[in-house]
């Protein structure tokens, strides 16, 4: 296990993910955050602590469940079911997804599908904090926190302060998995 | 979950929370602007109605629909059931054409467990005779829940014709599977027999059970299973075990009402107790869809659909 990401380094990631947001919107007017469950939620709250900082203005922030969704449930079977929460009307607005890695991009291609049955936003937008690569879909980040080639057999460890009780970023290394 | 739904008595108190909590988060899915998520997609259910049913029957259609499953609805009436084929051709036909699922309603207690010797498929019980009707009980116990906040310790009344109710069968098992504390009221031609081995309480009078009680549960008065007078009038019927405004009175504070419907109004309970604000019948209509639907998802998952 290697740390690629520190407390720090997660903090300031997330500051200049708020100011792109900010520049590409021009302002925060318009733009709902919706955090993917489990640990996209937090991060949604804590981009959203930033850009309120930055504008002066409350973002409304949400959380999405994509379980029913997902596209594997003949396969996996039923997983346990989050509530989703969105804080205001979507019609018209830029929705900025977040998460916290993106990889095959499956989660990503549901939790757009779940935003479409809640109406019609101007955008959706996708803020993660580790892009890892390997993707199965033509999906791609529009706000990314580090950029992090790895292997497909190794794994990224995201740990978040409000989750976990720490913040860090860890990457497992091929060699560490067991077969 | 377990494989088929067929009585509440299958079930854990560990399962019962599952379907609870499942049916909470898949409760809001009715609020939304596009009431269906994709998660059934190319599952069929079949309803298969051999008695009379409107609301169960639509509630489930209503709840597959929603996870975006097939429905195909089949009732004896007007089926190849009145040219007499019996239950397990009717249930081969449909295995052969693949349904995942069977939703059954039959006259004979234990139908729905015969049915899983014959098919695939998950089976659910809808009420089979007067023997179990699950999907009922969980949908009044996730009603007690939402209202009241929790089912341990609460202390629950059901009250009238037990002798002929499934839904009584199933909601006592599991309202003391889950912790509550039972009474069984009614007139003693009505009550089952051996119902002291049903782990709840028994009384004949109403008057000294209602003001110890948080959930009132009124069971229909089923003139159409009686095959006898168990009591000498709906009058006398309503005055002695019947729910009426006085009666409501002297509930103790933020204590609700049930009743699984349809209402015999004036006989069970008294027009105005139907509508009033502690009672939840309307509410348990509307959960049943959510509960349904939590089964549905919990059931089917799991294994590549049939080929």
């Amino acid at each position: 296990m290697s740390a690629v990401l520190t407390a720090d380094d997660i903090r300031r990631a997330l500051k200049r993910m708020a100011h792109e947001i900010l520049e590409r919107n021009k302002g925060a007017d318009d733009v709902v955050l919706m955090g993917i469950r489990t640990r996209g939620v937090p991060l949604a709250e804590r981009l959203a602590a930033h850009l309120e900082q930055i504008e002066g203005a409350k973002i409304p922030t949400g959380s999405l469940d994509v379980t029913l969704y997902r596209d594997d449930y003949a396969r996996t079977g039923p997983l346990p079911l989050g509530q989703t929460v969105f804080p205001d009307e979507i019609d018209g607005k830029v929705v900025v997804l977040v998460d916290d890695v993106l990889y095959t991009g499956r989660t990503i291609r549901a939790a757009m599908d779940a935003t479409m049955d809640y109406g019609r936003p101007k955008a959706i937008q996708l803020a993660v904090l580790v892009d890892r690569g390997h993707r199965e879909l033509p999906i791609r980040a529009d706000y990314v926190g580090k950029n992090l080639p790895t292997a497909a057999g190794q794994d990224v460890r995201v740990r978040l302060e409000s989750v976990d009780g720490h913040d860090e970023v860890l990457l497992e290394h091929a060699a560490e998995v067991t077969p | 979950m377990i494989d088929h739904l067929l009585s509440i008595e299958d079930l854990t108190a560990d399962h019962i929370t599952e379907v609870l909590d499942t049916a909470e988060a898949l409760k809001d899915i009715a609020l939304r602007p596009i009431k269906k998520v994709p998660t059934l997609r190319g599952r069929t259910v079949c309803n298969l109605f051999f008695e009379d049913s409107t609301r169960t029957r639509i509630s489930f259609e209503i709840a597959a629909k929603r996870l975006s499953a097939d429905v195909i609805n089949f009732s004896a009436k007007g089926s190849s059931v009145s040219k007499g084929e019996g239950l397990k051709d009717t249930a081969l036909t449909l295995q052969a054409m693949g349904v995942d699922a069977i939703v059954v309603r039959h006259s004979a207690s234990g139908a729905p467990q015969q049915l899983t010797q014959w098919v695939d498929a998950k089976v659910l019980n809808a009420g089979d005779g007067w023997h179990q009707h699950p999907t009922q009980a969980l949908l009044d116990l996730f009603t007690i829940r939402e209202k009241l906040g929790r089912l341990d310790g609460l202390r629950a009344a059901v009250v009238g014709d037990v002798f002929h109710s499934r839904v009584a069968r199933s909601l006592v098992q599991g309202l003391t599977t889950m912790g509550a504390e039972v009474t069984i009221v009614g007139p003693p031609t009505l009550l089952p027999p051996r119902v002291d081995t049903w782990g709840a309480a028994v009384s004949y009078d109403i008057d000294e059970v209602v003001p110890k009680t948080d959930v009132l549960y009124m069971l229909r008065v089923q003139r159409e299973r009686m095959s006898q007078q168990f009591f000498p009038s709906s009058r006398e019927y309503a005055r002695l075990w019947g729910i009426d405004r006085d009666r409501l009175g002297r509930l103790p504070e933020g204590a609700i009402v049930m009743h699984p419907g349809p209402m015999n109004r004036g006989v069970e309970i008294s027009a105005d107790v139907a509508d009033a604000a502690n009672s939840v019948i309307t509410d348990q209509v509307t959960n049943g869809i959510a509960v349904r639907m939590s089964c549905l998802y919990l059931m089917l998952g799991g294994e590549e659909v049939a080929a």
